[in-house]
């Protein structure tokens, strides 16, 4: 019982710290900066979705620079 | 007469560019200085714009009243030294691939840059680089020279 509960506490800390470090840090971001990244390759498509997204959902932004991967700005 | 010729062209263009490890950044050393402290990085479209300025401001100013320090956080040499290749640096750029002194500074943008007085504060942080501000980044370097 008892190597059940410590067990049990190690497994809960263990996924506690396990996404402590989510994300890349913005000089992390060379890879994804690549205009391969891009989420689409025609920059029609890009302007068409961004403009969706404007409209449905009053978002934009995210597509400057290098496809927005780089965060940069 | 080819050594002699050689060392004439070598002394008549001062290298540009000097690239070095981070822990050689002694920031101390700059005090007395107005320093634009530049974070940048090759694969960041900004900072590549943000180069002729930054040249443009190091031709302008005199340089014992000002500086630029640039610290770049590429985590490849390679694509760091091929950009110092194709674009012109005038100023001491240091490496640091580890990132640890960007996390230090707290950067949350690239490209990130301060504005240093004479006595070594930060006075300015400007995050991201905008050609449109440069008129403003400028008033705020002249009001500190």
């Amino acid at each position: 019982m008892n190597v059940l509960l410590r067990s049990l506490v190690l497994l809960s800390v263990l996924a506690a710290i396990g996404c402590s470090s989510l994300g890349v840090k913005p000089w992390e971001r060379n890879i994804l900066a690549r205009d391969e990244m891009l989420i689409d390759a025609d920059p029609l498509d890009l302007a068409i979705d961004e403009h969706i997204y404007f409209s449905k959902e009053a978002s934009s932004g995210g597509q400057g620079f290098a496809g927005g991967g780089c965060g940069c700005n | 007469m080819k050594n002699s010729l050689l060392l004439i062209v070598l002394l008549a263009f001062p290298l540009q560019a000097e690239v070095y490890n981070i822990n050689q950044l002694k920031l101390d050393n700059y005090l007395g200085k107005v320093v634009y402290l530049d974070f940048w990085a090759s694969w960041c479209k900004p900072c590549n714009q943000s180069f002729p300025w930054m040249n443009e401001l190091v031709a302008r100013y005199p340089a014992e009243s000002f500086t630029v320090v640039t610290i770049n956080l590429d985590q490849e040499t390679e694509e760091m030294h091929s950009f110092l290749a194709k674009v012109s640096a005038d100023f001491d750029i240091y490496h640091d691939p580890s990132g640890h002194i960007a996390e230090q500074f707290g950067i949350e943008v690239m490209p990130t840059s301060y504005l240093i007085d004479t006595d070594g504060k930060v006075v300015k942080k400007h995050l991201g680089f905008y050609t449109i501000q440069i008129g403003q980044y400028e008033k705020e370097i002249e009001s500190l020279l």
